[in-house]
């Protein structure tokens, strides 16, 4: 099972909004999250090995997600499921709305991205992998599966540098960068896509509530850099350094 | 450092130092001992040794056709000249380092390099203005630069003609967020007026792989295509006004920001695309369209040229209003780009393809345009028109699509040495060529084909090893010639240049260039913008 994130595409140059409760989405380009693309190239590699049945992809949030999951879908995934929410959701609620799925579906491997691109959490693997008690490597840059022993092997990527940890399965495995490239959705798959299922989840049917515990206050634009100042002789440069700057 | 000897039948090689400092080019010819006073310009072809350790090879020849004589009217350059410039612009506007020289009078390509001993960065057009008075008045020949990233070698000077580079006058002057129109100076990067722009919600009408580097001025000065021509049009429909200073130093301002403006002849059309020969441009005003905030890209494959043009035209129709590029490249130019460009992937690595297609759609809603996109691919991939495709799904997809198109160009350099050909020629004739230059060729070189199939323009590119008299033999003058035939134009959107000046009476009536050659003779009595390229030798005699 992949969970994917609906965000605003890594590339678009983003704006705060003028009342400074968050950042502007509207007519903004939306795309998959990164990381969560090559948590999806990853679970589709795995299947491709025959080492897994099939991949199911998911997704929450509004009814535009679904937009995510075609994509997801197209890249290879067999199933989806659309949970829908209509508000933003904290990693803490993601964490037990996974947790619902994962008692309904059963998969053998959890697979995420490492965090999402537009909060920077970092934490919904670490949460799901502790509500269920399974074990989980994060930061993965390469995961080997061994079906006979049930173990996934995955080399962590840690500021020390790359740490190999041994976990029995189910597991959660969240992707870092360097494991893979993700591939482009061709357009035989992007028609198949169309006729594969979609489950949608409402929150009522999952029994969790959503009621979060974090209020965003503020959100403003880190502080502008000033432009530089090309001078035209030594002179200036000390004038400079001695009135403006002070530090001779 | 050799000097260059010269004789009449002239193919030469020249084992040169590595910084590859160009020797005597326009030094006087030595014959029999006496000094002759007029010396000849020789086009110079190098080859860089890419990671090798052999010492660069200069290979000079000069046919009939291309020696240029240094018109002995034009003056060169005294002490008196250099104070006048310095106390008219200041000290730092007035270049004669040797190294900075030796950057502007080399071409992109390094195919075409001049002798200029002198660089002028004015910052204003009144400046402007008293540089070609002066220059006018004293004979001086003068070569208007903006980021020297021509093809035709119509940026650089042939000999010691001044240069006048515009890339200091780069200010916006406004722009209007209602109609969108925007007033900049010529010196102003295509990349940075896109990103201005796209700070206030508008895009430029065209856009081009040299955007990084090229000017407004220099843009307009070539009426420069790009890829975005299928949707915007050309720079003659989006530009409202320029402000250009004629050889004797007047300005003319016909920097109007009204779409619409009938009174009188519209002189505007005559700077754009007259790449520096008439006047030099100093400012320019331009309509710019809305950005659409939804833009999607699909790469494709087909299996012959004939399916591209049906491809073509089922796009026109059915994706019709929204339809923003469509290029296409052959097997060889994919295979070329992704053998020297580091950082691509090819979007369909299950096999090689004859041809590849890019089309971009931009428009203003999302899903319909997605929609309206997969059902066009959905049925011409069931027609089977096309035989494989990928639609890009986050704009780093999408950059990376345009990355392999926009890279065939740079690929082509890192190839080695490369005969380049712009044309403008009827669709369903287009690749034919290019079959028959494969045919011509034979193994002597690699020849490619790529373009804006949407406009009708190819860019035929021979790629060898090193540049071979016999490679140039086969392709000139039968491209021209193939070229005329099929009354197509030899010079799409990259200008005449130097390398082209001669030519034009292949895509033009000798009448029509004769009454060209009266408008310049009008506007530019001594002859001082630009020499020796646009227009044929023959019509300054």
């Amino acid at each position: 099972m992949v969970a994917v994130k609906r965000v605003v595409d890594y590339a678009v140059k983003i704006r705060v909004k003028p009342d400074k409760s968050g950042v502007e989405t509207q007519n903004v380009k939306m795309s998959m999250n990164p990381f969560c693309e090559i948590a999806l190239e990853e679970a589709l590699k795995i299947k491709e090995s025959g080492l897994a049945k099939e991949v199911v992809a998911v997704s929450m949030g509004p009814s535009n997600c679904v937009d995510t999951l075609r994509t997801g879908l197209a890249m290879g995934a067999d199933r989806a499921i659309h949970v829908e929410a209509s508000r933003d959701l904290v990693p803490l609620t993601v964490a037990k709305l996974l947790k619902k799925l994962v008692e309904i579906e059963n998969p053998g491997l959890l697979i995420l991205g490492k965090q999402a691109i537009d909060d920077d959490c970092n934490q919904t693997g670490q949460m799901i992998a502790g509500l269920l008690g399974w074990p989980q490597g994060t930061f993965a840059s390469k995961v080997v599966l061994d079906k006979e022993k049930q173990v996934a092997t995955v080399d962590r990527e840690v500021d020390g540098g790359l740490e190999t940890l041994c976990l029995d399965l189910p597991a959660v495995i969240t992707t870092d960068l360097r494991l893979n490239q993700p591939r482009y959705a061709t357009l035989p798959n992007i028609m198949k896509a169309k006729s594969k299922p979609i489950k949608k989840f409402t929150l009522e049917e999952l029994n969790v509530e959503i009621k979060s515990d974090l209020e965003v206050v503020q959100v403003t634009e880190p502080p502008k850099r000033k432009a530089g100042v090309i001078l035209s002789s030594v002179d200036e440069l000390i004038d400079k350094l001695k009135n403006e700057a002070h530090v001779i | 450092m050799e000097k260059l000897r010269a004789t009449s039948s002239l193919r030469r090689s020249l084992k040169s130092i590595l910084n590859r400092q160009l020797s005597s080019v326009s030094e006087p010819r030595y014959l029999n001992g006496k000094r002759s006073c007029q010396p000849t310009f020789n086009l110079i072809r190098d080859h860089r040794n890419l990671g090798e350790a052999n010492p660069i090879l200069y290979r000079c020849f000069s046919s009939v056709s291309t020696v240029v004589q240094r018109n002995p009217s034009f003056s060169t350059l005294n002490p008196d000249d250099i104070s006048y410039f310095k106390q008219l612009l200041g000290e730092k506007s007035v270049i004669q380092d040797e190294d900075r020289l030796e950057t502007v009078n080399t071409d992109w390509m390094h195919k075409y390099k001049g002798s200029s001993k002198l660089l002028l960065q004015p910052r204003t057009t009144e400046e402007v203005a008293q540089i070609l008075k002066y220059c006018n008045s004293r004979r001086l020949a003068v070569v208007p630069q903006g980021g020297n990233t021509g093809l035709v070698g119509g940026s650089v000077p042939v000999f010691d003609e001044v240069i006048v580079n515009l890339g200091s006058m780069n200010n916006i002057i406004s722009f209007d967020k209602v109609s969108g129109i925007l007033v900049c100076e010529a010196g102003c990067i295509l990349e940075n007026l896109i990103s201005f722009l796209d700070n206030q919600g508008f895009i430029m009408p065209l856009d081009l792989g040299a955007k990084g580097s090229c000017q407004i001025g220099g843009n307009v000065s070539t009426n420069a295509g790009g890829l975005r021509l299928v949707r915007y049009g050309s720079l003659h429909g989006n530009v409202l006004g320029l402000e250009a200073v004629l050889a004797n130093g007047d300005v003319l301002d016909m920097l109007g920001t009204l779409r619409k403006d009938n009174t009188g002849y519209d002189l505007k059309h005559l700077f754009v695309g007259s790449e520096g020969s008439l006047g030099i441009v100093t400012k320019v005003s331009i309509l710019t369209p809305p950005k659409l905030s939804s833009e999607n890209i699909a790469f494709l494959a087909c299996r012959d040229y004939s399916s591209c043009q049906k491809l073509l035209m089922e796009a026109k129709r059915k994706l019709g209003e929204i339809l923003s590029a469509f290029e296409f490249l052959d097997i060889q130019a994919m295979d070329l780009v992704l053998n020297h460009l580091d950082g691509v992937r090819n979007p369909l690595p299950a096999t090689m393809h004859n041809f590849y297609v890019l089309i971009e759609t931009t428009g203003s809603d999302e899903s319909y345009d997605r929609e309206k996109l997969e059902a066009f691919l959905l049925s011409s991939m069931e027609g089977g028109l096309i035989s494989d495709g990928v639609i890009a799904q986050d704009i780093n997809q999408a950059s990376s699509f345009w990355r392999i198109r926009e890279g065939v160009p740079e690929a082509l350099m890192k190839a080695g040495a490369v005969y380049k050909y712009d044309l403008s020629l009827p669709v369903e004739k287009m690749y034919d060529l290019v079959d028959d230059m494969r045919t011509r060729l034979g193994d002597l070189a690699r020849v490619i084909g790529y373009g804006h199939l949407g406009d009708g323009n190819l860019h035929l590119n021979v790629s060898a090893a090193q540049y071979d008299d016999r490679i140039l033999e086969q392709i000139e003058p039968y491209v021209y010639e193939w070229t005329s035939k099929h009354r197509g134009s030899i010079s799409a959107e990259h200008g005449l240049g130097l390398m082209k000046a001669n030519k034009i009476y292949y895509s033009k009536s000798p009448e029509t260039v004769k009454t060209m050659g009266s408008i310049k003779k009008l506007l530019d009595p001594n002859g001082i913008l630009n020499p020796y390229k646009v227009l044929p030798h023959s019509l300054n005699s």
